[in-house]
C-alpha cells in the first residue's frame, strides 16, 4: 500500500482542477449563457477530449486495434455502453489471436 | 412532533426518490469501476493510489483518461491540464443547476463536490417540476461515490492478482468505453467533424511528436474545428 509523491501529486492536482471546475459554475451562474459558434465549440469539447485520448490506440497501434475500434464504434449507436465495451473487448482479442 | 413530521416525511421521500433514480446507474459503474482499479494497477499504480485517486477526483471521464495515458513519473501539468479539459463542462452544468437547488451557499460548495453527469442529469429532470432538495441530492452521492470509490478500490486489488490486463483485451476496454461515450454525443454534422478532426489530428501529434501531447492538441483542434463547421448561421 504504497503512494508515490510523484503520484500523489498528480492526483491533489486532479482533484483541485476537477473541484474548481464543479464549483466555477456557481460562481457564474445567471451570467453564463453560452450561444451560436461558442456554444457548438463548447458543446464538442467532451467528445473532442475523448476521441484525442484514444486515437493513438484507435489508428495506429495495429490492425486489430483499428478494426476492433471500427467494430465498437458501429455497434456503440446501438447496444448500451456495457455491451458496446464488451463487444470491443471480445473483439480485439479474437483479432489478436487470428490477424 | 406533529409540525416535524410533515418535513421529516417529505425528507424521506426526496432521499428515496434519489436512490431509485440513481440505482441503474451505480449498477451500471460497478463493473466499469472494476476495470478502472484493474487497469490502474496495470500501469503501476497501487490500491491505495487507486482508491486515493476515487475519493479525491471522483470523475469516471478524467479518471479514464489520465490512467490511459499514464506513464511514470507521472506528468502534473500534463495530467491537470487534460482533466481540465474533460472537467469543464461542469462549470456549464453547475451554473444551470444552481438556481435549481434548494441549498445554502455553504451546501453548495460541499455539494457540487459531488456532481456528476448522472445525477446533474438526474436532477435537471427532477428539477422540471419541483426543485431538488438536500434530501435528493445527498441520496445519489452517497451511493455514487461508495459505490465509485469501492468498485474502483475492489478493481486495483483484485487487478494485481490478474495480471497483465492485454492477456484478456482488458487494456482495450477503455478505448471501447470511449467510443460507447463519444457515441452518445449524437451523429450531428458538427460532432462528426470534432471527432474526425481530433482523431486525425492526435494520431499524427502521438506518432510524429509523442504522450501526453496528442491529447490536447487533437481536443482543441476537434474544438476548433467544431466553432468552424458551426458557422455563422449558428450564431444568428
Amino acid at each position: 500500500m504504497s503512494i508515490d509523491t510523484t503520484t500523489l501529486l498528480a492526483i491533489l492536482a486532479m482533484a483541485l482542477v476537477t473541484y474548481a471546475t464543479r464549483v466555477a459554475g456557481l460562481l457564474v451562474a445567471d451570467r453564463l449563457a453560452l450561444t451560436g459558434r461558442a456554444k457548438a465549440a463548447f458543446d464538442a469539447i467532451p467528445p473532442a477530449v475523448l476521441v484525442a485520448v484514444i486515437a493513438p490506440t484507435a489508428l495506429t497501434s495495429g490492425w486489430p486495434e483499428a478494426i476492433a475500434a471500427a467494430i465498437t464504434a458501429l455497434v456503440a449507436f446501438r447496444l448500451p455502453l456495457l455491451a458496446t465495451v464488451v463487444v470491443g473487448v471480445v473483439a480485439v482479442v479474437l483479432l489478436r489471436n487470428f490477424l | 412532533m406533529d409540525q416535524a413530521n410533515p418535513h421529516m416525511t417529505s425528507y424521506k421521500r426526496d432521499a428515496k426518490a434519489g436512490l431509485r433514480d440513481i440505482a441503474p446507474a451505480a449498477i451500471a459503474a460497478i463493473p466499469i469501476g472494476l476495470l478502472f482499479g484493474a487497469v490502474a494497477v496495470g500501469k503501476g499504480l497501487s490500491p491505495a493510489e487507486v482508491a486515493l485517486m476515487s475519493a479525491l477526483v471522483f470523475a469516471g471521464g478524467a479518471q479514464f483518461a489520465a490512467i490511459e495515458t499514464w506513464v511514470s513519473p507521472a506528468p502534473v501539468l500534463a495530467l491537470a491540464f487534460g482533466t481540465f479539459l474533460i472537467n469543464v463542462r461542469h462549470v456549464l452544468m453547475g451554473a444551470s443547476l444552481s438556481p435549481k437547488t434548494r441549498l445554502s451557499r455553504v451546501e453548495k460548495f460541499i455539494a457540487f463536490f459531488f456532481m456528476t453527469d448522472e445525477s446533474w442529469a438526474l436532477s435537471e429532470r427532477r428539477a422540471l417540476d419541483r426543485p431538488v432538495t438536500a434530501a435528493y441530492w445527498a441520496a445519489m452521492a452517497a451511493v455514487l461515490y461508495i459505490n465509485w470509490v469501492t468498485s474502483t478500490t475492489l478493481g486495483a486489488v483484485l487487478g494485481s492478482f490478474l495480471g497483465d490486463p492485454a492477456r484478456f483485451g482488458a487494456d482495450f476496454a477503455f478505448t471501447a468505453l470511449f467510443i460507447g461515450l463519444v457515441a452518445g454525443f449524437g451523429r450531428s454534422r458538427v460532432t462528426l467533424v470534432t471527432v474526425a478532426v481530433s482523431a486525425v489530428v492526435a494520431a499524427l501529434v502521438h506518432y510524429f511528436i509523442g504522450a501526453p501531447w496528442h491529447v490536447a492538441s487533437g481536443a482543441l483542434a476537434g474544438i476548433a474545428a467544431a466553432y468552424i463547421t458551426a458557422g455563422k448561421e449558428a450564431d444568428a
